[in-house]
């Protein structure tokens, strides 16, 4: 049985996007998963954080982001969590196409949906956000079997 | 040079844009991670020009291109809804396959012409 935690916890800044997207990259890696299945783990993580940085947190930059790795059994369970401002309709934030800006997509809830095969987003107004995504992975078959 | 290419692979932190301009067309070949740190760079280098230069067609290479989540293709569309009502066109040429198949979740290959390379790109429209 495969079992394993990391925490980071990392400053509301643009530039750690892609710090949180190379540690589920190498955690992906050590769990023997496909390219492919990185890729999306790679998406889902930068769609969470990037959430949380510029809805959690307004883009205020000196707030802090917890991500959350843990690997129980076959599951990849992911937590972002801020402690930000909260989204007052969570059902209306994980509609397609629904954006706050012109120049964003709303997509992000979209692919984590996609990439993920379970996606749990809470939220409380002025409190914070926590996004706790899973990824049911093949476990590598035991040798002596 | 080296040590910028070790940046984008570790870090994603640098986005290298090669830009062309040929009368009133920009080129941009992009290479890096498009994501929202990086996305503001690429709207910027690419409005500044329609602003300044007056281009009306965008061709962007993302042959090296390693990434893209939603902020990048928020730009690119935001590009795209910045040059329809000015009579200009967004291109998009030499999309590797992984970064295609978020494109095509997106919905994005629906409104943006895809050309497999920049001399399709440039052929198309041209003396019409």
């Amino acid at each position: 049985m495969k079992s394993n935690q990391i925490t980071l916890t990392f400053s509301s800044i643009a530039e750690n996007v892609s710090i949180a997207r190379l540690l589920i990259a190498s955690i992906g890696g050590q769990l023997d998963l496909s390219l492919n299945d990185i890729e999306e783990l790679k998406v889902a993580v930068s769609e969470a954080v990037s959430n949380a940085i510029i809805h959690g947190y307004q883009s205020v930059p000196n707030n802090i982001v917890y991500l959350n790795l843990e690997i129980a059994d076959d599951t990849l369970i992911i937590v972002v969590k801020d402690e930000g401002c909260g989204i007052s309709n969570v059902e209306q934030a994980m509609q397609p196409a629904y954006s706050t800006d012109p120049e964003r997509m709303g997509l992000g809830f979209v692919f984590m949906q996609s990439f993920m095969d379970e996606l749990q987003v809470e939220s409380k107004l002025e409190v914070g956000t926590t996004v706790t995504m899973k990824k049911r992975f093949k476990q590598t078959p035991i040798s002596s079997h | 040079m080296a040590k910028s290419l070790v940046l984008i692979n570790l870090g994603g932190m640098v986005l290298n844009l090669e830009k062309k301009i040929e009368r009133l067309t920009l080129l941009l070949r992009i290479d890096g991670e498009l994501d929202m740190h990086t996305a503001s760079d690429l709207r910027q280098a690419i409005d500044s020009e329609i602003e300044k230069r007056g281009i009306r067609t965008v061709i962007l290479n993302l042959q090296d291109v390693q990434f893209v989540d939603s902020s990048g293709l928020g730009v690119i569309l935001g590009r795209y809804k910045k040059l329809l009502p000015l009579g200009g066109k967004l291109k998009i040429t030499n999309v590797p396959p992984h970064i295609y198949k978020i494109m095509e979740l997106s919905g994005l290959p629906k409104i943006i012409s895809f050309y497999i390379d920049e001399a399709h790109a440039y052929e198309e429209g041209r003396g019409a």
